[in-house]
């Protein structure tokens, strides 16, 4: 057992200190652009629709592949034919309609590819976000350092470090895909993250209980928390997907959009689209998470189930996502049934951290509280 | 509604779906995305979801309706509504449907205590909320996971799964085994489409480049079938990724394995207690086990009689941070163990979260206390009782209770209750408690009794508790005798001549939990498979290509090639990119012509000619035909 070095631990904390701020900076640039891009979006729209209006009187509506009718593009996608299911995944066409369509440039496009148009603010934001995850990585590292061991013992290092994959899994995700308008939601939920850990949960570093020390803490919790962080990002997704797919059919239906600053997300279904496949990696992972952790509670208890409280939840959240799959191969559960069902897993999860860790008690009452 | 059905609803064109572009869906995999609800047992495969499929496509108004009304019109009498029943509990809307209830009905199991592992507080419970804790109990709400609801859950469940699994299978293993789906009419229409041309003067006829093409699928993974070669249009069917369904299959039916083998450990496991003072022989034996609890089919002869004897426990508590000072941080004990009487001894250490293996059971370190050993002298100098006395658990630092009885005491049998703290404090207010979990300051306090224990009826007695109510108190707090304080060495004279007591020095004690469970190592086979086949399942792409070819009058050759994803898929495109690349570079086409999706000749065209595509096709085509299929999930028409 390593000795416990109570320095790093405080400038662990430091650095936590710190991170929270560089993101309540990019949290601020993240909302800076939504904002700002929305007004641009608006201006290419209504020109857009000028154009889409006269382009309608030559070729009937939705019969032209990619018909730059920008506005009719984004905001009915689903429901307008053709050139919404063009944003299909696998479907070539997405890449024609989506790339000849003026002023999609600025959003995220159906496949959620970078596209050429720069968004200063995004980029100070994704910038200041790199910034941040490296001091929280210090910060992680220093506390590991300090405690002689992994950083996931507490409830105090379960936030911080999860906090911190949260962030770290958005910026590679970004590498990616342009998924930037999760910026607010993901940055803003990190900050709530750290703030939380510091106010209600802190502990000093400190030695773990030996039912902890174990290297199935290593596997199974980093595991947990990967598979979290993935959830985190499906959730924010579901819910701009509830939100984007009821904007579009106020729109479809004839309304006007009230919900301008929705215009920098996808579609409904390209949320959709996305979600699951991220959906479906957490899943596994999950599922790994409540195998290792069976295998686990053999070697630490003597059974590898017995519907301790956090088993249940585990458990119930499994089962939730399982749905969430069926959901997707079920008619009439597609879209935003499916959207809610994943919405429900999320807070499953947030509920089977918090509440469950707190407040009931069981062989998992490790939160070092 | 979701946006998917919409989108379905709205297509002007009849048989849009995937399969919808396959004649007649005349292949055998083509129950497959409907063989939940289409391959029943007994039913001709493929025939029901076919018709069904096709009302929808068609636009009709309610597929549901439909499907409702082809279910319940023939009133078949009996059998006609067990079919039907059948189908409905097979369709992936009540495996849907049963899952969300699964995980609703786990969650009052966290909520409640539950009898299997808490049967005092669920005792407890029932008396602290006379209002409803007695009709939470009839609810089954204090054994939720054995209750009859939620097994009914499970099992509607997993008779569910079976259902769907079987027919999936047969069909599965037919389509693994049958040729390619015919190639479609219109391969224009697939999610995936696009056109070669081979100049006239590369000399590669219709035949010779259909060769070609079905050579490199063929090395691409796919199955391949050509057909009509010497033909005018030869053409090309492929298909890969059988592994998918096989990977789903093998998830499914993993998820039973683990069910039963679940069972299995229930039905021949056992499972039991003991509590071991250092120095102290474990026998694996039925009398050996403090508390013993064995499945429904244990026999007593399925106990190896191994022996386990604790030499030594050493704790290590924590003496470095401020926040938990004095907690534990290592727990250790050294044990000799002997596989059978006459085997050789063995030295071992049994650690948490490392337990000891011996005879097929598991022995794990669940718990650990002081033992004070202690002396008790009855009124005529003999001694009445000797050793260590296990103290439970109650506070911090290990401040623990203990209870001795001494029924060997002449004249009267005498019994002692009290209090064990290893570092005994007292507050001003007389309040004792431990301010340390180590020996610093060891202290016995108790009240002593005499009288009749009743331990001659043979009725059991739980050994740390004592029923004072028939026995006279001699030292207490509240008489003129007092309590008796004693510390490692002492020894305290009962009042009356009723003998001594005697506190000789501290021992630990480990409890130690003795599991065997036989279906363990298939649950955790069964889980690994689970995962390899959701894994493959998720990961693997089921498609299909189609490679069709002509000759134009000028002598050119035009290709076409289609491709279609079963299942999710979202990299279709990069697949037809990566044929549509192989194909070019098989003829030393041009780079212009190799440029992915998005060039001229992508554009879909409704081409009776091969070739005409290509002719034809411009960006202000308005193509006419242009048919999104949805590539991505051809599976939401799963469902009835
Ligand atoms: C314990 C119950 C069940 C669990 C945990 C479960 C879990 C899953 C999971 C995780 C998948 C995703 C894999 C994939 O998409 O290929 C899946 C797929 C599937 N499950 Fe289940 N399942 C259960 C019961 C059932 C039942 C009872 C049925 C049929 C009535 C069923 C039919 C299917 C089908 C058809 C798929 C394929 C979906 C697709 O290809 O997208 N499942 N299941």
């Amino acid at each position: 057992m390593f000795p416990i070095n109570e320095t790093m631990g405080q400038y662990s904390e430091l650095f936590m200190l710190l991170a929270a701020g560089t993101y309540t900076v990019a949290f601020i640039a993240f909302a800076w652009d939504l904002a700002k891009s929305s007004k641009m979006l608006r201006a290419v729209d209504l020109r857009a629709a000028e154009l889409a209006a006269a382009e309608a009187a030559r070729v009937p509506v939705g019969a032209g592949v990619g018909a730059s009718s920008a506005a009719v593009d984004r905001a009915d996608s689903d429901v307008a034919g053709p050139v919404g299911r063009a944003e299909r995944p696998s479907s070539s066409v997405a890449h024609t309609a989506t790339g000849n369509a003026a002023g999609i440039g600025q959003t995220a496009d159906g496949a959620m590819r970078y596209s050429a148009e720069r968004r200063a603010p995004a980029r100070v934001a994704v910038a200041l976000t790199v910034l941040g995850v490296a001091i929280h990585a210090a910060g992680v590292i220093t506390r590991a350092i300090g405690s002689g061991r992994v950083p996931w013992g507490n409830m105090y290092e379960f936030l911080t470090t999860g906090a911190f994959v949260v962030v770290a899994v958005f910026l590679v995700v970004l590498i990616k895909r342009d998924l930037r308008f999760l910026g607010t939601f993901v940055v803003g939920l990190a900050i709530i993250m750290l703030v939380a850990a510091s106010v209600a949960y802190w502990t000093p570093v400190g030695h773990l209980v030996p039912a902890l020390q174990s290297y199935w803490l290593i596997i199974h919790v980093s595991i947990a928390v990967m598979s979290s962080a993935l959830f985190t990002l499906t959730f924010a997704m579901s819910a701009l997907q509830l939100v984007q797919s009821h904007r579009q059919k106020a729109i479809a239906a004839g309304g006007s959009d009230k919900l301008g600053f929705m215009r920098l997300v996808p579609s409904a279904l390209s949320l959709e689209n996305l979600s699951y496949r991220i959906n479906a990696i957490a899943f596994v992972g999950w599922t790994f998470t409540l195998m290792f952790g069976a295998i686990w509670a053999e070697k630490a208890w003597g059974r590898f189930w017995g519907w301790d409280t956090k088993e249940v939840w585990t458990f119930v959240i499994w089962v939730v996502y399982a749905g969430y799959l069926h959901a997707r191969a079920t008619r009439g559960w597609t879209g935003t049934r499916a959207a809610w069902l994943s919405i429900v897993g999320y807070l499953c999860v947030v509920f089977n951290f918090t509440i469950v860790n707190q407040f009931f008690n069981g062989l998992h009452s490790y939160s070092g509280l | 509604m979701s946006e998917r059905v919409n989108v379905e609803k709205k297509s002007p064109v009849p048989g849009n779906t995937p399969d919808g572009t396959e004649p007649e869906g005349t292949e055998p995999g083509g129950t497959e995305p409907g063989g939940k609800s289409g391959a029943r047992p007994g039913g001709k495969s493929g025939a029901r979801p076919g018709g069904k499929r096709g009302v929808k496509s068609a636009g009709d108004a309610s597929p549901v309706a439909a499907a409702k009304a082809e279910a319940v019109l023939p009133a078949l009498g009996p059998m006609g509504m067990l079919r039907w029943a059948w189908t409905q509990l097979t369709s992936m809307r009540t495996a849907l449907f049963l899952l969300l209830m699964l995980a609703v009905a786990a969650v009052p199991g966290s909520l409640f205590p539950q009898r299997p592992t808490n049967p005092s507080v669920v005792t407890q419970y029932i008396k602290d909320h006379p209002d409803y804790g007695k009709i939470l109990d009839s609810l089954q709400l204090y054994d939720v996971y054995s209750s009859a609801w939620f097994s009914a859950i499970y099992i509607l469940l997993f008779v569910s799964l079976i259902g769907c699994v079987v027919p999936r299978a047969i069909a599965h293993y037919k389509a693994m085994r049958s040729q390619p789906p015919r190639t479609p009419a219109r391969l224009s229409r697939l999610p995936e489409y696009g056109t070669l041309v081979i100049p006239a003067d590369a000399g590669i006829p219709a035949s010779g480049a259909i060769t070609d093409a079905a050579a490199l699928l063929k090395k691409r993974g796919y199955r391949v079938d050509v057909r009509d070669h010497d033909g005018a249009r030869p053409s090309v069917g492929a298909e890969r990724g059988f592994l998918r369904e096989v990977g789903n299959l093998v998830f499914h039916t993993s998820l039973i394995g683990v069910l039963v083998s679940v069972a299995v450990g229930g039905l021949f496991g056992y499972s039991g207690q003991r509590i071991l003072v250092e120095g102290d022989t474990f026998v694996n034996t039925l009398v050996g086990y403090d508390q013993f609890t064995p499945g429904t089919n244990f026999q007593s002869s399925q106990l190896q009689p191994y022996s386990v004897q604790l030499d030594k426990f050493q704790i290590t508590f924590d003496r470095e941070s401020k926040g938990k000072f004095g907690q534990p941080i290592d727990f250790k004990a050294d044990v000799t163990t002997k596989e059978t009487p006459d085997a050789p001894a063995k030295k071992e250490v049994l650690k948490v979260n490392d337990p000891l293996s011996l005879g097929g059971t598991s022995l794990y370190l669940t718990g650990n206390g002081y033992a004070p050993v202690v002396t008790v002298r009855d009124g005529a100098g003999n001694i009445a009782m000797q050793g260590p006395v296990v103290a439970k658990l109650q506070g911090d630092n290990y401040y623990s209770s203990v209870v001795i009885k001494v029924p060997d005491a002449k004249p009267e049998q005498l019994a002692f209750a009290g209090f064990f703290l290893p570092t005994a404090f007292v507050t001003d207010k007389g309040v004792s408690f431990s301010g340390d979990p180590e020996l610093i300051n060891p202290q016995l306090t108790l009240n002593s009794y005499y009288g009749d224990l009743g331990l001659n009826d043979g009725s059991p007695q739980n050994v740390f508790e004592l029923d004072v109510k028939k026995l006279t108190p001699l030292n207490a707090r509240n008489l003129e005798t007092k309590g008796i304080v004693l510390t490692p060495g002492t020894t305290h004279t009962l009042p009356d001549g009723k003998g001594t007591i005697s506190f000789d020095g501290v021992k630990r004690y480990v409890g130690v939990d003795i599991h065997h469970n036989p279906g363990q190592l298939y649950a955790l086979i069964f889980a690994l498979l689970a995962v390899a086949g959701l894994v493959t399942s998720l990961y693997v792409n089921r498609r299909r290509v189609w490679v069709r070819t002509g000759t134009h009058a000028d002598g050119r050759t035009m290709v076409e090639y289609g491709l279609l994803a079963r299942g999710e898929d979202h990299r279709l495109a990069s697949e037809a990119s990566a044929v549509r690349k192989l194909l070019a570079g098989a003829w030393d086409l041009d780079d212009s012509q190799s440029a992915p999706s998005g060039g001229v000749d992508n554009d879909r065209a409704d081409t009776t000619l091969p070739g005409a595509g290509a002719e034809q096709a411009s960006p202000d085509h308005p193509a006419a035909d242009f048919i999104q299929s949805t590539a991505g999930s051809s599976e939401p028409k799963k469902d009835q």
